[in-house]
């Protein structure tokens, strides 16, 4: 089948999509959008996390075809043309990053918390991200990341 | 260990700076290609077929059907193997694809190659294999037992490891005595096995792959598809985790016959399902401790027994079994010690390499045993460890005198002087159910709440041991680019996210005094780098790099002093000029000397030996670095449910020099975690032989809402032998995190607890 929807705000069109597939995979394998990753592909790890129509979704739980005229933004779809978007920066700043299998998925879902919630205590933040498993890094320089972005998004750096 | 007398510039960014990772800015916006991501027009995918029995002959496979099935490029079987059908880190036991017998649930059987993954997995689905099961062996013990059914046909037993130092009978008035046993772990590397193999005009293969060891790898590869190994090419791909899980091969092969067969690139990628059954795990184990002190406390004796359960194949069985068995007494200072250490093949699932191995599961026991020993005593746990701990100049079980700084004690003390986190208040409706055991699934708030803290300390080797040719190959070129001088490092070396290409920068950076660093695609053109493992490539490959500079700029330096006449070691080089170390002035540039030329040095390097120890008695210098860490859980637990919350998880660890402090904070903070995951919650389900729980919903890996917050003091003592003196970080965390969290529990709720993970009918004693 053919679909379309909207990717980081391009018109996209794939065809011969086999009704089982994903929209995780169609983004991967079809869109040479591979940011969005393959950890768990049922739900666990949110490493495919994306904006879909604004709300937060794994998408390797939506079928292709469900996202038919729909909007999607992926972590590719985040930095602006020269420089990150300042979650990203902070991730890298932070120490957030070692493998980075995780790190696209809890950069666009730090994204959508800071977004609505623009100070969360550590608590809420933990809440927030628990869908997202990290097996590196223990957390803790993702919880500092979280603070950095938070503040830098604030335009005010903590000293 | 290599000497030098020329000196070094300093530079921003070099060595025990908290450089920033070159390729963090990739992982953040998407655009770094793991294994996983890669792509080739007129690519199909390969899958695998795999066992459902733990145990059975194959009686009859039957591919027509899948052959027919339209899209479908290859069904490929045992036949298929063109070199030798066995691959396997210590022995090559372990077939390619089954070969009339099937050792494991999930062992591969058949291959296919097809347009569409699904299609590839539908047509999997359509072979038809009759098995005769058989009696399968999976308890570790029963295996070594006369009339086991054998797994293997040289019999059940890999390695048995016999220790004996001191007097074999000796007595002590206070005993302890503790059986333990520690359940089978994965890595949960998120990345999946995954990767391309493309064929080539030569006739050979190139292998994009998510790999710890390119080479170990490669000769594998090339054994088993009968090439020679010019034509198997191997490059590492974007790796994401490792653990140890990626030591032994699981697609390489697979996706390289498939290849060669079909002409056409093919990409495979494991499900997590099928991740579950395409690595090995941890071993099991089953323990039994039993220490002697007097009544001062001062350790007279210490007797283990561990059986390590392997699973079918052998993997790195052996190697675990020796770390069982010489560090498994933990870090203290024992004058007579027996231990017998054997692993042994089961069809359970194939057990080898996970961060720590053998100290983990070993640790677990000898921390329990103290405290067991010092409530004996009527002491104190952390003194028992501070009177007993190994010091410097002491003999370890093996008789290896330890030859560099071992502050067990120091570190045992750092953690008990740490602050502790609140004590929690009264049971409330206002209390915060994320700081509750059982969390927002609303179980408790605080009722039947009891807090506790634990103690260990422990020690691991880094690098390999026992005899090992353990090296590592760098090729550092130093140019003129565009008016500025620039440092390509080249090794085989696995980057699998804990920054080993950020410490190659930082130590081209500061024995070269250049800025600019490039990382050259790490693959099978330059030597072996070795194993990324056992906490040993900043140590191994680190020291490779450091030494190829050295060579670069010592001929650099040469060079300089020929053309003006000062010597060598009155120069030194900063920025692409070569500078008189006294006056800092230029007295010539990069440029001069090699023009549009360049100075490669490429060295192969080598930490002091090691030597096998003795058959009978287990001793010798086996281990080329000792890495001490200590930890302190404070733990709250529901008494009534068993549930768990882990308040803090605190540590010390002596890291000798942090080449880059943020990034061994990093490693500890990680290492911290999974050791914690072990002793709270990961457990690979197995029954008969058939695991229960492979997927994220059933194996539980901690989550943001799980791991503490961590409270970290690293100690800077030198190990002269090493490289700017420091010690491997990544694996001694995980050693004493989790005997730590099982202490603090045990401590809460009164219960002995004898094994790992713990259970909450461990803790309420209803099951």
């Amino acid at each position: 089948m053919r679909i379309t929807m909207t990717v980081n705000g391009e018109h996209r069109e794939v065809d011969d999509v086999w009704e089982g597939e994903s929209l995780l995979y169609a983004l991967r394998e079809r869109m040479g959008l591979p940011g969005s990753k393959n950890a768990c592909e049922q739900g666990e790890c949110g490493s495919c996390t994306v904006y879909l129509d604004g709300v937060l979704a794994c998408a390797c739980l939506v079928a292709a075809g469900q996202a038919q005229g729909r909007e999607v933004v992926t972590v590719e779809g985040l930095a602006g043309t020269d420089e990150l978007h300042p979650v990203q920066q902070a991730f890298v700043d932070a120490g957030a990053v070692q493998c980075g299998f995780c790190t696209p998925g809890l950069v666009v879902a730090t994204h959508e918390l800071l977004a609505r919630e623009p100070r969360p205590s550590d608590p809420v933040v933990r809440e927030a991200l628990a869908g997202n498993l990290c097996r590196c890094t223990g957390y803790e320089k993702i919880l500092d990341a979280v603070r950095l972005a938070a503040v830098r998004l604030e335009g005010v750096e903590r000293p | 260990m290599t000497t030098t007398t020329t000196r070094t510039a300093t530079t921003a960014a070099g060595v025990g700076t908290n450089a920033v990772r070159p390729d963090g800015t990739l992982k953040v916006t998407g655009e770094f290609a793991f294994s996983s991501d890669l792509w080739m027009d007129g690519m199909v995918w390969g899958t695998t077929l795999r066992s459902p029995h733990p145990s059975a002959r194959i009686v009859s496979v039957d591919t027509s059907a899948a052959l027919k099935m339209p899209g479908v490029h290859a069904v490929l079987l045992a036949d298929d193997v063109p070199g030798v059908n066995a691959v396997g880190l210590e022995h090559q036991d372990q077939p390619v694809l089954a070969d009339g017998v099937v050792r494991y649930q999930g062992e591969p059987v058949a291959l296919v190659a097809a347009e569409h993954p699904e299609t590839a997995r539908r047509a999997a689905g359509r072979i038809v294999v009759v098995y005769e099961a058989l009696d399968a062996v999976t308890d570790a013990r029963t295996a070594l037992e006369p009339g086991s059914p054998l797994v293997q046909p040289g019999g059940n037993l890999v390695r048995h490891l016999r220790l004996r130092k001191g007097d074999a009978d000796a007595t002590a008035p206070v005993v302890a005595t503790v059986d333990f046993e520690v359940g089978m772990q994965d890595q949960a590397f998120l990345g999946p096995e995954s990767g391309l193999a493309v064929p080539a005009e030569d006739g050979g293969v190139d292998l994009y792959v998510a790999t710890q060891w390119l080479h170990v790898d490669q000769a594998q590869v090339v054994r088993a598809l009968g090439l020679p190994p010019e034509k198997v090419r191997l490059t590492l791909a974007g790796v994401g985790g490792a653990f140890g899980g990626r030591e032994d091969l699981s697609m390489h092969v697979h996706a390289c016959l498939l290849a060669l067969h079909t002409g056409k690139p093919v990409k495979m990628s494991y499900s997590r399902e099928e991740s579950f059954f395409g690595h090995v795990h941890r071993h099991p184990a089953s323990m039994q401790y039993s220490y002697g002190a007097e009544r001062d406390g001062t350790l007279v004796f210490a007797r283990a027994g561990l059986v390590f359960d392997g699973g079918a194949y052998a993997s790195s069985t052996g190697a675990v079994v020796g770390n069982g068995g010489t560090m498994g007494i933990g870090p203290y200072r024992v004058p007579n010690v027996s231990v017998d250490s054997y692993g042994v093949y089961t069809n359970n699932p194939p057990c080898g390499a996970m961060r720590g191995f053998g100290c983990v599961q070993a640790a677990f026991a000898h921390e329990a045993v103290m405290d067991a020993l010092a409530d004996q005593l009527g002491m104190d746990r952390v003194d028992l460890r501070r009177l007993n701990g190994m010091r410097e100049g002491d003999e370890n079980i093996t008789g290896q005198v330890i030859d560099s700084p071992a502050p067990v004690a120091e570190l045992i003390e750092r953690v008990r002087d740490m602050p502790l986190p609140p004590t929690p208040g009264a049971p409330s409706r206002d209390t915060d159910l994320r700081s509750m055991p059982g969390g927002v699934a609303n179980t408790t708030h605080g009722e039947g709440v009891v807090r506790g803290i634990g103690y260990s300390v422990t020690y691991k080797n880094v690098g390999f041991s026992e005899g090992f040719d353990d090296y590592s190959t760098a090729r550092v070129r130093l140019e003129v680019t565009a008016g500025e001088a620039v440092a390509t490092v080249h090794t085989a070396a696995a980057e699998v996210g804990q920054g080993l290409v950020t410490v190659e920068q930082q130590i081209c950076r500061t024995e070269l005094g250049v800025d600019q660093v490039t990382v050259h695609p790490t693959d099978t053109t330059v030597g072996s780098g070795g194993s990324t493992s056992a906490s040993r490539q900043t140590y191994v490959t680190g020291g490779a790099v450091k030494a190829a500079c050295e060579a670069v700029r010592a001929r650099v330096l040469a060079l300089a002093a020929d053309a003006t006449g000062h010597a060598a070691s009155d120069l030194l080089l900063r920025g692409g000029s070569v500078v008189d170390a006294s006056s800092q002035d230029v007295v010539t540039t990069l440029a001069e000397l090699v023009g549009d030329g360049a100075v490669e040095e490429t060295v192969e390097w080598r930490h002091r030996p090691t030597k096998a120890i003795d058959p009978e008695t287990g001793q010798g210098d086996a281990h080329v670095q000792f890495a001490f860490s200590a930890h302190r859980a404070v733990v709250d637990v529901d008494v009534e449910l068993g549930l768990v919350k882990v308040v803090a998880l605190d540590t010390a660890q002596d890291v000798g020099k942090a080449i880059n402090p943020d990034a061994v904070l990093g490693q500890i903070q990680g290492g911290s975690a999974q050791g914690m995951g072990l002793a709270l919650m990961e457990e690979v389900l197995v029954v008969d032989g058939t695991v229960r729980n492979p997927s994220f919903t059933d194996y539980l890996i901690p989550t943001i809402l799980d791991v503490p917050p961590m409270r970290i003091e690293l100690l800077e003592n030198p190990d002269p032998f090493a490289p700017y003196g420091l010690r491997g970080v990544g694996e001694p965390p995980t050693v004493s995190s989790g005997p730590a969290v099982a202490a603090a529990v045990r401590q809460a709720c009164g219960v002995a607890l004898h094994r790992v993970p713990i259970r909450p009918e461990h803790i309420t004693g209803t099951g």
